[in-house]
């Protein structure tokens, strides 16, 4: 869903909300980044449960601990997809580990590569989700719509040129996806936003 | 419910961008239907499939592509050649047309996404073996298409809602709560915006039948999608006048300060139909409602006792939310059937507080019948002095948030008594809240009935005209 850049207003009335324990609060920050937060820790565990563990854990520290977001930092958008994603790699990577570890098929260099695949799609999610809308509207049409760019220009109202330029310069805030690398291990809640979140906003 | 769902034919009907998804089919020997059905994320070696299983359902490939990224520059046709028919003599393999740098590098992304035509992707092709920059710039590119995914199913469980705010108050208890009363319509409004914020514009102008019973008969009024969340904005208008809070219809003039008049001043007010504009206002008053009832009426606040004026009558605060989570739940349920979405009932709890508000209002509405004329019972009225027991009918309601209820038949101060019992009814809940409603006319309610018939139907008239617009 497209969402506007949240006001930096918001953020802060939120977290103060959140500090002054209002549960009213608690329930307006759910309706606004719950589906955000279940979609990204869905992509990376690919299971509704583990999906559900994960909103339920990343809602509970931001109420727990409200004052680990700093709003000079950046939208609380962006963090809580930054403590999603850790959260979500760090459970898969520890659900993987102790199926290895009693004997499981693979190897620890295809779990770290299913972490790693599993870690750039939710951030590569994250990246389209947050880049402005005339990019992914244009990337829409000529990925899932199959149009070409000349019928993407003319669905978009824009020259052809203009198309040309939204197509690439989206393709390019989407390989940043890759530009992580394999996340280390899990830092704590308190570490700098992982690279994909906040570049595409 | 998203509208992403409905799309996702055209999305996925070709895989031709994820040549490692072949890779994988090939490796297992699997066929691309066996992605249809099972959600294999607990099976290490399955995880990531688990997530693409709906490329498969629409997959028409037969998986034994070339691994990597496939290019999908569309290939000459073979079918001429094929079948030993003459060539035409036109098309011959033209040269690439010779293009200038900069117009070639800008052909990148249209070229990665195989969105140019095939001229302008051979030239493409060309000048990739002579420019190093361009060429990594390509494969960069190409690889990000890859990475492009069918969103993921934005149809989140309503009720993980509850599960995942109750966690965390557990952990944390909160200094400023949601009073018991007010959570039915904190869920209720958060469900009808989950459905809303997926529809798409047009949907908002969907043709809506409003429903109701009026004089013991059905009514009904026509409006939008739109129009019935500018009528639940005004009528949650009245509880937020009673806390103190702005009036939505600010500036304009209802006749009477009812539910019905001041949602047809509000329509009537904009002169243009509502779109989806109406949503933000609705919702922020929503929300504003649920945190003044915290401020004000959490642990000992008396607000809950407050009283809510819809004109002719009256109810406390923590009624008055009640009925406000019922309607929004009844009118979401117009709006998903205007739209063809699913939507499902409140959860039990909240079930249960709505029904038993339609239970504790039923004999106030059968003296206000009796008076009026319509009740039958009045022929044969008993005289109970406040507080006695008198002539009870058992409401016994099935299924989830149900349970039994002794409705006093002969006046709103009498004690409903199982000594005094006269006649049983026993109703599906979900099929009660229709009937109160306006939904299900009485006559067709699907309820077993035993004993006084005429006190029965008293009841179920009486259920019915609980309803409004």
């Amino acid at each position: 869903m497209a969402k506007k850049e949240t006001p930096p207003r918001w953020d802060r009335t939120m977290q103060r909300r959140l500090a002054r324990g209002e549960a009213a609060a608690l329930g307006e920050l759910y309706d606004r980044f719950a589906s955000l937060v279940h979609g990204l820790a869905h992509r990376v565990l690919g299971d509704e449960g583990a999906a559900d563990r994960i909103t339920r854990d990343v809602f509970a520290h931001v109420w727990e601990h409200p004052d680990t977001y700093d709003p000079a930092e950046g939208p609380l958008r962006t963090w809580i997809a930054g403590l999603t994603h850790r959260l979500a790699v760090q459970r898969l990577r520890a659900t993987e580990t102790a199926a290895l570890a009693r004997g499981g098929p693979g190897t620890t260099e295809e779990l770290e590569h299913k972490v790693r695949h599993a870690s750039v799609a939710a951030r590569a999610d994250y990246i389209v989700q947050s880049m402005p809308a005339p990019l992914r509207a244009a990337l829409e049409l000529a990925y899932f719509q199959r149009r070409d760019y000349r019928q993407t220009a003319a669905d978009l109202g824009v020259t052809e040129d203009e198309a040309r330029r939204r197509l690439r310069l989206g393709l390019q805030l989407l390989a940043t996806a890759r530009e992580a690398g394999t996340p280390g291990p899990p830092p704590g809640y308190r570490g700098t936003t992982p690279p994909g979140y906040g570049g595409a906003a | 419910m998203s509208g992403a769902h409905r799309e996702h034919g055209e999305y996925w009907d070709h895989a031709d961008h994820h040549g490692h998804h072949a890779d994988h089919a090939d490796h297992h020997g699997h066929h691309a239907d066996h992605w249809e059905h099972g959600d294999h994320a607990g099976h290490g070696e399955h995880w990531d499939h688990a997530d693409h299983g709906e490329h498969w359902e629409h997959g028409k490939r037969d998986g034994a592509g070339a691994p990597g990224p496939a290019p999908r520059v569309p290939l000459p046709r073979a079918s001429a050649e094929d079948g030993a028919r003459p060539l035409p003599a036109a098309p011959a393999p033209a040269a690439p047309p010779v293009l200038e740098h900069h117009v070639l590098t800008s052909l990148l992304g249209a070229w990665a996404l195989a969105a140019c035509s095939p001229e302008e992707a051979a030239a493409v092709d060309a000048h990739l073996g002579d420019c190093e920059g361009c060429a990594e710039e390509a494969l960069r590119l190409r690889e990000a298409v890859g990475l492009l995914q069918r969103p993921e199913s934005l149809d989140l469980d309503p009720a993980l809602r509850t599960r995942v705010l109750d966690g965390c108050l557990e952990r944390r208890p909160p200094r400023v709560p949601v009073p018991e009363w007010a959570t039915p319509y904190d869920a209720e409004t958060a469900r009808l915006d989950a459905l809303l914020q997926d529809i798409g514009d047009t949907e908002w102008h969907a043709p809506v039948r409003l429903r109701w019973f009026e004089a013991d008969d059905e009514a009904s009024r026509r409006t939008t999608v739109a129009g019935v969340i500018a009528h639940l904005l005004t009528v949650d208008g009245l509880v937020a006048l009673a806390l103190g809070l702005p009036d939505p219809l600010e500036g304009i003039t209802a006749p009477v300060p009812e539910p019905a008049s001041r949602t047809e001043a509000y329509w009537r007010a904009s002169g243009l139909p509502p779109t989806r504009a109406v949503r933000r206002p609705w919702r922020e008053q929503s929300h504003d409602i649920v945190r003044t009832a915290a401020f004000t009426g959490g642990r000992g606040g008396a607000t809950g006792g407050r009283p809510v004026s819809y004109g002719g009558f009256a109810l406390p605060l923590r009624d008055a939310m009640l009925d406000r989570a019922f309607e929004c739940w009844v009118h979401a349920e117009d709006i998903a059937e205007a739209v063809d979405y699913p939507y499902a009932p409140p959860a039990p709890r909240h079930l249960h507080g709505m029904i038993d508000l339609a239970a504790r209002m039923l004999p106030t509405v059968l003296a206000a019948r009796r008076r009026e004329g319509p009740a039958a019972t009045a022929a044969r009225r008993h005289l109970v002095p406040a507080g006695a027991p008198g002539r009870s009918l058992r409401l016994e309601i099935e299924g989830s948030g149900g349970g039994e209820w002794l409705i006093p038949l002969d006046s709103p101060g009498a004690v409903g008594s199982a000594d005094h019992e006269v006649a049983h009814v026993a109703l599906d809940g979900v099929e009660f809240c229709r009937l109160a409603a306006g939904h299900v006319p009485p006559a067709d309610a699907a309820a077993g009935q035993l004993g006084d018939r005429e006190a029965i139907r008293d009841v179920l008239f009486a259920a019915a005209s609980l309803s409004r617009m």
